[in-house]
């Protein structure tokens, strides 16, 4: 395939013929020489401190090589943060919290002996009671890791903000809605769990890690310990899936180095069980979030505000974007978005697949179709009815926003003009049957700290570096397209190498943004490369040709407003006599920019909206108060869709350029997918039923009469 | 507690000494390096670790390796002859059937032997007349039998066309 | 996983001995529950007498009708065997419901009655359990309660059973036999389970030692008209909330005879004799349908969080005699 139809081109995966024998390299998997395995201990308790440590009968046990507690595990120079550091004190701020570790010659001999360690603890109240109305609440200050700016939450931005005035607006509106709605702790759970080995001797370290990215997870652990960058090596080319709980928690690969530094020369690995993941990977954290709108008499929004209460952890901050959709889509004279977090004995929330957006738009997007439904209009209607000219809080025109094509090409795919207005929609054998709508978002953000390199040889094949990430996102087929494209060569004259810090400086995977932060600087380091070749009269020279470039400035950032958006579409069944919900269609109208892999995208976005089905129905973490732990911990009690859980999913995108977010017109695809497929799935549910479900997930019990 | 043991894996005849607590999932990871069959949850509630025990489906992390000694044992890896892909693992390529691809070769495995139990008339829950000779394996049928592998990148709709294709030739 | 010695048995006789002399020994037959168990050091064997190999691996037709069936018969070959698909599909659509293919081609019929209860405060050794060790308390009653027992349940203990196939198998009036230290024996499913207030830690009232030959079920024309329904929060791959089995026939409009169990609702198969007492000769309506679900539930002691079983159950109930009854006509 030459260079020009490289991009668009529906190619196949190129590790694929790898993973379907399940010959693709997972961070546990690598070959080394006479490993030793490390099995940690976790806390019982959620708040308090270990007072007692008894690992007499563990030390005993044939085979155990070490036992690890933070009496004798090594002291970190960066100690402080629990997403990196472990072991550093007896301190315990949550229920499952790294306690300690056996290091032993088999993972048998260390789980076991990792129960024979008897630990003392001296207990404090717990506190884990997730309330709107609690009186400590606080306004976050997270420390924003991305971002152009420092802000309050986890994007960048700040806690509130307010347009006009909103209580006034409210007072003038002709109708008015006030609803409430909250959703639970969600885990990410990939198929592949956290897993490590470390290899450290004095010349090299070298870790194969599940990362979503190679260059932070060094930088992180580099820091933790007090070493310098440059002696690690962080190699991780095929993830198990991720979804966020990949980016900054890094506790595993800790322990990890903590056990091989315990025994010099061996290898160690160390996997989280399937229950350790509950509570040390992060999760998506709970909220309570109030939506008010107000609109005139024709419909038309006047004042429309979201106050969100999160859940976050005593033993790191962290709050998310929830408001951040509210902020920009659709027009309102006067708003407001505030957000408040309460700070728990509970484990340490992170990023999720589209997070702040994802639980942000179940409100916003429930409450735009009940206050539709009271106005007696048509949802779709009272959405377009409402579309802004420019981002409402900023006043920046949006780089390309298609959202109503979306709601008006869905509303022709699904045939939204047959729907009943009136509910129950209608009945067959014994199940209700409804539709609904929701429209969707996630910013395109463009983040610091990436280079590329491209070394072309005499034989006319391109090598591409740049230690990006493939956590299932095709990542190593898109950007061989876009290098392809931009060097105007065929994709099979492209190597491309990611997935190891030996490659350049890469972010990592996440906020939608690989593909605009590593396919734009490979674009820029192509065209490098064609300029440095044209310089040399188009000729490869003998030695071959080498070019690193860092990614662009993009002046268009402060200029315009960069989004992409979309419109779903579900049609469910409720059973009338016992309340349980099926989803048998979902179809989904994307504005995602310039698709650079029609299959591969299709893949990302029917994976989101069946992970939006999995929230809408199934997905909340049970936590009891009085121990403060994660009650369902297995994938038998945390239900996340199987396969029988989904039905027909139809995905379709615009594939509207858009011009100034990236030179290849494209925009992010791997979030906005999961972002108002609940609030689809439930205003279907309250269509067919006339229950309105507020408090995710939509379980049978909430629908049974 | 150390047990010898044979093992026959993907045609290949295996002498490995196991602790008696070590799972047939782990014997194969562990002590003999063949990483086809993935760890996702370690007890039967993903599916990941599917291998064919003696011809038939089964979760390689519940089943202790001493107790199935001579157990004759098929992964993904072996399901391709040589650089020969089977059809099964051809269409999840072409129907990107798979993202990540950690639950990949459990997938694979399990839908081959899905197609064998069909074969066989084997009902599903699903199954509208339970005493039917012939199973037709609509979307609901082939969605049913596969519900015991998990895939949290969510490829279901992309899983059962790439396997009703090879149903249908 | 503690470690344990691994003995394939040489004959029944032995492996009865064994278990029955040595309480650190247990049977190991499919091991889908019991290895799952030992990870998490739920159960600590130190002896496993392997008996798969053992017990027999047939389904066989009993004189005069019903079915007999080797406790080593995987739950896959019984649920696609012919005979049960034709006259028991309640048993057929039981074993289908529970867990995945991988799993039935594992699972024995024998383990499929001796499942431990999915209770997560049972599954988690660092809780409180009656069940798990005596005495230490029921930390489940005040928490997460949304999977527990709303029938038969005691202060002591408010677990449910996991199984589905036990739940067609109660309503099938199934009888197992046993080879113990004292020799053989029958007991009615219905029988088979103990109640949690006469102590939870054991969930039968088999003997330490005592082992499921084969499980027989009686010729019943009623049931080859039968169903059995699960619902659960997911679409497949889950344990029950609610399951029902149930037959019902239907002579001159009223309900000449009646098989109604229930699954996810107590420590045991729940056969609803209340319910079948209150329906028989009864017109087949949908309102004796309630009445009799009604009195069967009256007796349910929910927690709040599981209350919503109650209406759950009454209305599977109803909706399932309705389908059998329509269906008839």
């Amino acid at each position: 395939m030459s260079g020009r139809g490289a991009v668009g081109a529906p190619l196949d995966r190129v590790e694929g013929h790898l993973k379907v024998r399940g010959a693709a390299t997972y961070a546990n998997e690598w070959p080394v020489e006479n490993p030793a395995y490390l099995y940690p201990l976790l806390s019982t308790i959620a708040s308090g401190r270990v007072t007692g440590v008894d690992a007499s009968a563990a030390t005993a046990e044939p085979g155990v090589l070490g036992v690890l507690t933070h009496l004798n595990a090594p002291k970190l120079a960066w100690p402080n943060d629990p997403e990196v550091a472990a072991l550093q004190s007896g301190e315990v701020a949550f229920h499952g919290q790294f306690v300690g570790a056996v290091v032993a010659e088999s993972i048998e001999i260390a789980r076991y002996a990792a129960g024979l360690v008897t630990l003392e603890y001296e207990k404090r109240p717990v506190d884990v009671d997730m309330r709107a109305d609690r009186d400590d609440l606080l306004k976050p200050q997270h420390a924003a890791i991305f971002g152009s700016q420092p802000g309050d939450l986890q994007d960048g931005s700040s806690a509130d903000s307010a347009v006009g005035d909103f209580e006034a607006g409210m007072d003038s509106a002709i109708h008015t809605l006030d609803a409430t709605y909250s959703t639970p702790i969600q885990h990410h759970h990939p198929l592949e769990p956290h897993t490590a080995i470390a290899v450290w001797t004095d010349d090299e370290i070298t870790l194969y890690c599940s990362s979503q990215g190679v260059h932070l997870h060094r930088t992180l652990l580099a820091n933790a310990f007090g070493i310098d960058a440059s002696r690690i090596r962080v190699i991780s080319p095929h993830v198990g899936g991720a979804f966020g709980s990949k980016v900054f928690p890094v506790t595993w690969a800790t322990l990890a180095f903590m056990g091989a530094q315990l025994v010099p020369g061996r290898p160690v690995k160390f996997a989280l069980t399937r229950q350790q993941m509950f509570t040390l990977v992060g999760h998506r954290p709970a909220t309570i979030q109030r939506i008010r709108l107000g609109a005139d008499a024709d419909g038309r929004l006047v004042a429309l505000g979201h106050d969100v209460v999160q859940e976050t952890a005593r033993a790191k901050q962290y709050a998310e974007q929830t408001v951040a959709a509210s902020r920009l889509m659709y027009a309102a004279p006067h708003r407001r978005t505030t957000t408040r977090i309460a700070t728990l004995d509970l484990p340490v929330p992170t990023i999720m697949r589209g997070p702040g957006e994802a639980t942000g738009m179940f409100a916003l997007e429930s409450a735009m179709d009940e206050f539709a439904v009271s106005m007696g209009m048509d949802p779709i209607e009272f959405r377009v009815l409402n579309e802004p000219a420019v981002h409402p809080e900023s006043g920046l025109p949006f780089s390309s926003r298609h959202l109503v094509t979306c709601l008006r090409e869905g509303s022709r795919r699904f045939g939204w003009e047959h729907r009943a207005p009136a509910t129950p929609a209608r009945s067959e054998n014994g199940w209700l049957i409804g539709t609904g709508v929701a429209s969707s978002t996630y910013p395109s953000p463009r983040l610091p700290g990436n280079t590329a390199t491209i070394r072309v040889g005499a034989d006319g094949r391109h090598t591409v570096r740049i230690a990006a990430a493939d956590i299932g996102t095709g990542t190593w087929t898109t950007l061989a397209q876009i290098a392809a494209e931009a060097l105007d060569v065929a994709v099979e004259d492209v190597t491309l190498q990611i997935g190891d810090t030996d490659h350049p400086l890469a972010s990592s995977a996440g906020f939608s943004s690989g593909i605009n932060c590593w396919g734009t600087t490979i674009h820029a380091a192509a065209g490098e490369l064609r300029a440095a070749l044209n310089e040399n009269g188009g000729a490869v020279p003998d030695e071959g040709l080498e070019v690193t470039t860092d990614i662009p400035d993009n002046p268009y950032i402060a200029q315009y407003a960069m989004y992409s958006f979309g419109a779903q579409f579900a049609e469910v069944r409720v059973h009338e006599d016992t309340g349980e919900v099926r989803v048998p269609r979902l179809l989904g109208v994307f504005d995602v920019g310039r698709v650079i892999n029609p299959k591969t995208a299709r893949s990302q976005l029917l994976g989101g909206m069946t992970q939006g089905l999995s929230m809408a129905l199934h997905e909340a973490a049970a936590i009891d108060p009085r121990y403060g732990h994660v009650v369902n911990n297995d994938l038998g009690g945390y239900h996340f869709a199987a396969n029988a859980d989904v039905g027909s999913i139809e995905v379709h995108c615009l594939e509207e350029r858009d011009p100034y977010v990236n030179p290849m017109g494209s925009k992010g695809a791997g979030e906005v997918c999961i972002v108002g497929t609940a609030a689809a799935i439930a205003n279907a549910v309250c269509h067919a039923t006339g229950i309105r479900v507020r408090d995710l997930p939509i379980t049978l019990d909430k629908l049974l009469r | 507690m150390d047990q010898e043991i044979t093992l026959r894996v993907d045609g290949k005849e295996h002498t490995l000494t196991v602790d008696t607590r070590t799972t047939l999932l782990d014997a194969l990871r562990e002590r003999l390096g063949i990483t086809s069959a993935k760890k996702g949850c370690d007890h039967g509630q993903c599916g990941a670790c599917t291998v064919l025990l003696d011809g038939r489906r089964a979760n390689s992390c519940l089943v202790l390796a001493v107790a199935n000694a001579g157990a004759e044992v098929v992964t993904a890896a072996g399901l391709a002859d040589g650089d020969e892909l089977h059809p099964m693992q051809r269409s999840f390529i072409s129907h990107d059937a798979f993202q990540c691809g950690y639950c990949t070769p459990g997938q694979i495995v399990s839908a081959v032997a899905m197609l064998r139990e069909a074969e066989a008339g084997w009902p599903s829950v699903v199954s509208e007349d339970l005493d039917a000779d012939e199973v037709v394996l609509d979307h609901g049928e082939i969605a049913e039998r596969m519900s015991g592998n998990l895939c949290r990148c969510a490829a279901y709709a992309n899983i059962v066309p790439a396997i009703a294709e090879v149903a249908r030739s | 996983m503690k470690p344990f010695t691994y003995q394939r048995a040489g004959d029944m006789s032995s492996a009865v001995a064994t278990v029955a002399e040595r309480p650190e020994a247990s049977f190991l037959a499919g091991g889908t529950n019991l290895v799952d168990l030992m990870k998490m050091e739920v159960l600590t064997p130190e002896l496993l007498v392997d008996v798969r190999h053992l017990v027999s691996h047939q389904i066989q037709d009993l004189p005069g009708g019903g079915l007999r069936i080797g406790a080593g018969v995987s739950n896959s070959e019984l649920a696609a065997d012919r005979r049960v698909r034709r006259g028991y599909p309640m048993l057929s659509q039981a074993i289908l419901a529970g867990a995945s293919y991988q799993l039935r081609n594992l699972a024995t019929v024998g383990g499929n009655f001796l499942q431990r209860t999915r209770c997560m405060y049972f599954r988690d050794v660092t809780m409180p359990c009656n069940k798990r060790e005596p005495g230490t308390g029921c930390s489940a009653r005040d928490g997460q309660q949304r999977d527990l027992a709303i029938l038969g349940a005691s202060k002591l203990c408010v677990a449910t059973h996991p199984s589905d196939m036990a739940v067609a198998m109660a309503a099938l009036d199934a009888v197992v036999h046993t080879v113990g230290p004292a020799g053989e024996r029958t007991v009615p499913v219905n029988r088979l389970y103990r109640s949690p207030s006469d102590g939870p830690e054991r969930d039968t009232v088999l003997d330490r030692g005592e082992l499921i030959t084969a499980v027989e079920i009686p010729a019943a024309p009623i049931a080859a008209r039968s169903r059995y329904r699960k619902v659960r929060d997911r679409a497949s791959y889950a344990f029950a909330l609610v399951s029902v089995a149930a037959a019902i026939e239907v002579g001159d409009g009223a309900v000449s005879g009646v098989r109604i169990a229930l699954g996810g609702v107590a420590h045991r198969p729940w056969r609803a004799t209340t319910a079948e007492r209150e329906l028989f000769g009864m017109p087949a309506t949908e309102e004796s349908f309630r009445a009799a679900a009604e009195a069967e539930l009256a007796a349910a002691w929910p927690l709040p969080g599981n209350a919503f079983k109650v209406p759950l159950a009454r209305n599977t109930v109803v909706g399932m005699l309705r389908a059998l009854t329509e269906e008839a006509r």
